[in-house]
């Protein structure tokens, strides 16, 4: 997919394609052979690194021909990642393949590595969230030093590892909040197929709590259809909707369940195109609309309008040849204000969207 | 603030009519309560052996209309201790104020002496109808005016636009000062009641107007003793006298500013009073009795007189003196240029200030710097930005290390001010700049109103790094900001439409963003701002447009505020009415007196506008929404708290 330097596909957004690689049907067989592909071409990549970017070396010399993209790439390829956590095992390898003598450089290194991380993928809000975190705990680390170099530089790669474990445990802590709010009898409108939605249904199905899922079919993803399969195995009744029907089933619907590619200062979320939509006919209909996501996708985003993001671009596949004079929306994700979302369930609680601006001032003021 | 000195919670025990305030004197001045029948705490406080000595019935004798004049100095606003806003609860008892009030017993005194009890009652009485008569709509009893002398109807309008039981009240009390006590208490509470209700809030007050006709009007005056002192009634009577509209309303004038502190110095209060007493201007009719609350309008019709004293300062440093003058008629205005412009005073005067002997530098200084502030006041109420940046001058005095000497403590304040500047507003506008030229794209149409700095900045910064867009400036009557700033634009090569208020629903279709700036905002996120903005952001809201407002956070305000009308400054209501350069435009200048009052003119200087209307705010600590600002009152008053 995407090992060379720079996105192959620059018009359409890795995020995106990384998704819709996670959201292909996968079996074990063609698992193993992608993870077999992607360590040759990393191990190739690694060695004879003349043209690579290397932004960590920094001159060191290009025996260390280390990339953190490809690190971080080979990270994202596991589907049970999120791109944030990706990101930080990335900048944790930095740190530990760099050579850097005190925390200055060090920090240097990182954020250069950070950059060219966001640079890489501009469209993914989690993955620039992931970084600028990161750096965040880095720089306080950094500012509190009293310790050794060594010592203090080993602490930020265990934080890192942990960083990782924290965001499955965060995965856990927003189903667990969840389960209140979901009770017996209910529907639950479900777009696009967010992990953390996801453990969140599946939690709830090990409660035995007795509800029905409707899935909208999440053109051009087919997110739906990944969705209710994975559902199906768990034995939750599960309706498919065409992205249309949304409206017409909303009166049978008790709550919408999405999760957020990125959830901005206003206290709005960046989600898959159609969350909006689905957004603004719940709010019209006094339906709520719940929010999982975790903590780390908080970014220091302020969208007015929908026109105000970066652009994510994916190609649709319509099925059918489109002659060339057609101009095709290609937008992947849409932004949906917060006067339509009701709450946001994090592993930091359930927040109303209000507080996502105290958070972030708070993070980084 | 000044809101703050205002709306205490304390009880303000008034006596109606007029008794001395053994009251808080610390009560900021509305000079105009001064006068006359202050409502005093009293009866309370009458225990207090200060307010023993005075006699219930302070009716300032005629004679002394001259010392009164003299001694109405007092005013009031902002007493130099404590914060600007944190004036002593109305009606508090305070000791200190007790003090302050014997300080100047020889005037209440002779008021006493001069007037015996039963005269008192009857010149009381008589004053209230005079004043009564005066106002025409007092339903005063027949009182016979032919021992009442002008000056005594002065003061006894200035008592306050007593209602017909107050002056009972006060008739009573004045004949028999104890028995009278639980009468007065009835009518106190009466009186209290109604002071509460009248004196929401906000709006300085304290200063001139109190002395001046003002004080008529407000019968909280009564609270500061020092105010009460004969002299200033009867100036402010005079005053109320002219105001045409004098009705049992005017008791309700939110004179219950709890009185500043006074100054010690008596010397100072005559100048003051003297100055004030120019100052205030017997600008009475036409008034909306909605509003009647708020500081009427001073205009600047005195500026060659008081350009002329100038050099006669003795009190007032000459820059201080300066930028009030330049408050006075509009020349400095605009929050941000206002509060730097006051800084830079307050530097010129710290740095000739010098420790008088036996005090020390904290606390005299505070009291001067209070003293500038009151006159400040006086001149135009203050507005958010300069509360704020008081509060932290103050702190910062107050925090000063008793070891330094005297001319590092000025090195240090000079530089704390010259810092706060740097940093809370040209560094913060830089900021805010950055910011907010990411939210303008290339083929925008952005909307401005009136004439905000810091918008300006931004549309010239965004037009030179290359962003192409064009403005639409809308400007309002009467100020007609937006020409100014129209004018800058223009000349730096913007294009832009210039339509007026008016025309704003005609005008948003095509409007892709609004960009407005603010006085303050407030803890609700509510946005306190020129009049006219919060029909722009309606009118953007109704449209779908994102309305962006840009403010520093130096100007953010704990306060909460649901409406435009309890707090709020009052313009010219002239200015309504005339159109500059259409002398045919003059169909409100021939009415009889009577028609006269049935017209009132509102001419608002500021007004709230909804959290609900604004999309973000931009300020020097990121864009945020609306609901964050008391987060971020919160972090920024540890931070400067800190500094």
């Amino acid at each position: 997919m995407a090992d060379s330097l720079q996105n192959p596909k620059p018009n359409v957004s890795a995020y995106y394609q990384t998704r819709a690689a996670h959201h292909a049907v996968v079996t074990s067989d063609w698992l193993a052979q992608a993870q077999a592909a992607v360590s040759i071409q990393t191990d190739d990549d690694s060695s004879g690194s003349d043209g690579r970017i290397a932004p960590v070396t920094g001159g060191k010399g290009y025996d260390k021909a280390f990339s953190v993209i490809d690190e971080f790439n080979s990270w994202r390829k596991q589907p049970d990642l999120a791109e944030a956590v990706a990101a930080i095992r990335a900048l944790a390898a930095v740190i530990r393949a760099s050579q850097a003598t005190t925390m200055m450089e060090l920090e240097i290194e990182l954020k250069k590595a950070s950059d060219s991380l966001k640079a890489w993928d501009s469209t993914s809000i989690s993955l620039t969230a992931g970084c600028d975190l990161f750096m965040r705990y880095v720089t306080r680390t950094s500012a509190l030093e009293y310790e050794d170099f060594n010592s203090a530089r080993s602490r930020l790669i265990e934080r890192a590892e942990k960083f990782g474990e924290i965001s499955c445990k965060a995965r856990r802590i927003i189903a667990m909040l969840c389960q209140d709010f979901i009770f017996d009898g209910c529907t639950i409108l479900v777009h696009g197929f967010s992990r953390v939605v996801f453990e969140v249904l599946k939690t709830a199905a090990q409660n035995k709590k007795h509800f029905r899922v409707f899935c909208t079919e999440g053109r051009p993803d087919r997110t739906g259809l990944r969705l209710s399969n994975e559902l199906a195995k768990l034995d939750v009744p599960v309706k498919l909707l065409i992205d249309s029907a949304v409206a017409y089933t909303m009166d049978e619907v008790d709550m919408v369940l999405v999760g957020a590619d990125g959830i901005v200062e206003s206290g709005g979320i960046i989600n898959m195109m159609g969350t909006y939509q689905i957004a603004l006919v719940s709010h019209s209909m006094n339906k709520p609309v719940y929010v999982a996501a975790e903590s780390y996708k908080f970014a220091r985003l302020y969208p007015l309008d929908q026109k105000d993001l970066g652009p994510a671009l994916r190609t649709i596949d319509f099925g059918v040849p489109i002659p060339s004079k057609v101009e095709v929306e290609k937008s992947a994700r849409d932004y949906t204000p917060p006067q339509y979302l009701t709450l946001l369930f994090t592993d930091l609680g359930v927040l109303t969207p209000s507080v996502v601006s105290d958070e972030l001032i708070q993070l980084y003021l | 603030m000044d809101t703050r000195r205002v709306s205490s919670a304390v009880p303000r025990v008034r006596q109606v009519g007029f008794f001395t305030p053994n009251t808080p004197a610390h009560q900021p001045a509305p000079t105009r309560s001064q006068s006359g029948p202050p409502t005093s705490d009293s009866p309370p406080l009458s225990d207090s052996p200060a307010s023993n000595s005075l006699s219930p019935v302070m009716i300032p004798p005629p004679r002394h209309l001259s010392d009164n004049l003299g001694g109405r100095a007092y005013a009031l606003p902002v007493p130099g201790r404590g914060n600007a806003g944190e004036h002593a609860t109305v009606g508090s008892y305070n000791p200190s104020e007790s003090v302050l009030w014997l300080e100047s017993p020889p005037r209440s005194r002779i008021g006493d002496e001069e007037l015996s009890e039963g005269t008192e009652s009857s010149l009381g009485w008589y004053r209230r109808s005079n004043s009564a008569k005066v106002a025409s709509s007092l339903p005063s009893g027949g009182f016979d005016l032919s021992q009442v002398k002008q000056p005594e109807s002065v003061a006894a309008v200035e008592a306050k636009n007593p209602l017909p039981e107050k002056s009972e009240a006060q008739k009573e009390q004045a004949s028999n000062p104890k028995s009278l006590k639980a009468k007065t208490t009835k009518a106190e509470r009466r009186a209290l009641q109604e002071s509460q209700r009248a004196a929401k809030a906000a709006s300085k007050a304290e200063a001139n107007k109190s002395n001046a006709p003002g004080g008529a009007a407000s019968s909280k005056p009564m609270k500061q003793p020092p105010q009460k002192k004969d002299g200033p009634p009867v100036a402010s009577s005079v005053a109320a006298s002219e105001r045409g509209v004098d009705r049992p309303v005017e008791k309700e004038r939110k004179k219950d500013l709890p009185p500043p502190r006074m100054q010690f110095d008596d010397e100072s209060r005559v100048d003051k009073a003297k100055r004030r007493s120019l100052l205030n201007q017997p600008e009475a009719r036409n008034r909306v009795e909605l509003f009647r609350h708020l500081p009427p309008h001073k205009n600047g019709s005195q500026l060659p007189y008081l350009e002329s004293k100038f050099f006669e300062l003795h009190e007032m440093h000459p820059s201080v003196y300066k930028v009030g003058l330049q408050y006075l008629t509009g020349d400095t205005s605009g929050g941000n240029a206002r509060c730097i412009a006051m800084l830079q005073a307050f530097q010129e005067a710290i740095r000739d200030y010098s420790t008088p002997p036996e005090k020390t530098l904290n606390r005299d200084l505070t009291s001067k710097i209070g003293g500038f502030v009151s006159f400040l006041i006086e001149c135009r109420p203050l507005s958010m930005s300069m509360g704020n940046a008081i509060r932290f001058l103050k702190s910062r005095i107050a925090r000063l290390p008793l070891t330094l000497s005297e001319s590092e403590a000025k090195a240090a304040l000079c530089s704390d001010i010259d810092r706060f500047i740097n940093e809370k507003i040209v560094l913060a506008d830089k900021v805010i700049l950055r910011h907010a030229a990411t939210k303008i794209r290339d083929g925008d149409v952005l909307l401005t109103y009136g004439s905000s700095c810091v918008v300006e900045m931004i549309l010239l910064y965004a037009h030179e790094i290359g962003k192409q867009f064009r403005v639409v400036v809308v400007d309002s009557r009467p100020m007609l900001e937006g020409q100014k700033q129209l004018r800058r634009l223009v000349a730096k090569g913007l294009s832009c439409t210039y339509t007026q208020l008016n025309a704003i629903s005609y005008v948003m279709h095509e409007v892709t963003r609004v960009f407005l700036g603010a006085s303050s905002i407030f803890s609700n996120g509510t946005v306190y701002s020129r009049v006219g903005t919060a029909s722009v952001a309606m009118v953007a809201h109704a449209f779908h447009v994102p309305v962006l407002v840009c403010c520093e956070a130096y100007k953010f305000h704990e306060r909460v505020q649901l409406d435009s009308i309890c707090f709020n400054e009052l313009g010219d209501p002239d200015a309504v009415s005339k159109v500059p350069g259409r002398e045919d435009v003059n169909y409100l200048d021939n009415l009889t007196d009577k028609q006269k009052e049935n017209l009132q003119l509102l001419n608002l200087k500021y007004d709230a506008t909804p959290s609900d209307y604004i999309s973000v705010i931009v300020t020097d600590y990121g864009m945020i929404p609306p609901t964050s600002v008391p987060v971020i009152v919160r972090e920024y008053r540890k931070e400067y708290l800190l500094i």
